[in-house]
């Protein structure tokens, strides 16, 4: 069970009040990209044993949309930032690197 | 002009806590930006009351506003002045970016009274309902069972809770079942 705090509404529950929305963080290819990326974008997903980044919404909640950072292995939750942020902030890097030191996922470290 | 009528016709249970049909309710949904001085105003003209805090309720007479999420309240009024209310906010919003549409007959409200509501609610809903962490005032969205649900305590220690319409008869049974005499765990003294 993972307990997760939202950030739009300020509220911490349990995860069956929200909503997985798979994979942060991608970069999206559309019409007129090439096949490879298109291909890459669509059936590439990181799968990684330790942290990882997803979209999670708030769908029993606030509605909202929201990244998580959590721990594949641990469960344990880094922590969660705005669906407006296009890289991981630092605190949550922080906290990663404290528990999974010289960790990296896709561009990020 | 057809007669309305709650989903649960006034349906009403006594156990460890009291569960009833709270009855024909105006519900607005107003979405904008919440810190705006235009909103602020048309929420004003509208029920006479101000913008709630985060997950906050305020009530005046006869009339609530709920912090429903960061760019949405929920305007309680009765049920005959919804319209009145709508054209006030749509008066008051002119030119802005809102919303504001009549949910009333979309969802129902439910009352929760008794020594027992606390439990009765904790028992479906993942939320901390002991009285030091859920105080009058507030207001949660979250799952009751497999509903989603919001509710908010008033000053007097009752909850009301509001669902979907279509489910009401769930919600009902659910906390019906919930509030059964026999079923007390005395977790919250
Ligand atoms: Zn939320």
């Amino acid at each position: 069970m993972l307990i997760l705090t939202c950030p739009c509404c300020g509220v911490t529950g349990e995860e069956t009040e929200f909503h997985q929305g798979g994979e942060a963080h991608l970069k999206r290819f559309g019409p007129g990209s090439s096949d490879d990326d298109f291909h890459t974008y669509m059936f590439a997903k990181e799968n990684p044993k330790g942290a990882h980044f997803e979209r999670w919404r708030h769908n029993n909640g606030c509605g909202k949309w929201f990244i998580m950072a959590r721990d594949t292995v641990t469960l344990e939750v880094y922590g969660t930032y705005p669906a407006q942020t296009h890289e991981p902030p630092k605190n949550i890097r922080d906290a990663i690197t404290a528990k999974r030191p010289g960790w990296t996922w896709r561009d990020f470290a | 002009m057809s007669e309305a009528v709650t989903p649960l016709n006034g349906a009403d249970f006594e156990g460890l806590a009291t569960i009833k049909d709270a009855g024909l309710s105006g519900m607005i949904t107003l979405r904008g930006d919440l810190a705006s001085k235009e909103v602020k105003a048309a929420v004003k003209k509208a029920v006479g009351l101000g913008i709630p805090l985060q997950r906050q309720a305020l009530s005046g007479q006869g009339t609530a506003v709920l912090w429903m999420s960061p760019d949405e309240l929920l305007l309680l009024c009765a049920y005959d002045e919804v319209a009145q209310k709508i054209a006030a906010l749509e008066k008051a919003l002119e030119g802005q970016h809102f919303l504001a549409v009549n949910v009333s007959d979309a969802r129902t409200v439910l009352r929760i009274s008794g020594t027992g509501a606390r439990e009765t609610l904790a028992k479906l809903c993942p939320v901390d309902l002991s009285p030091g962490a859920f105080t009058p005032g507030m207001v949660r969205r979250t799952r009751m069972a497999q509903i989603p649900a919001a509710f908010w305590l008033d000053d007097s220690g009752v909850f009301y809770l509001i669902c979907f319409r279509s489910v009401a008869d769930y919600a009902f049974g659910a906390l019906k079942d919930a509030a059964l005499p026999g079923g007390e765990v005395g977790v919250y003294g």
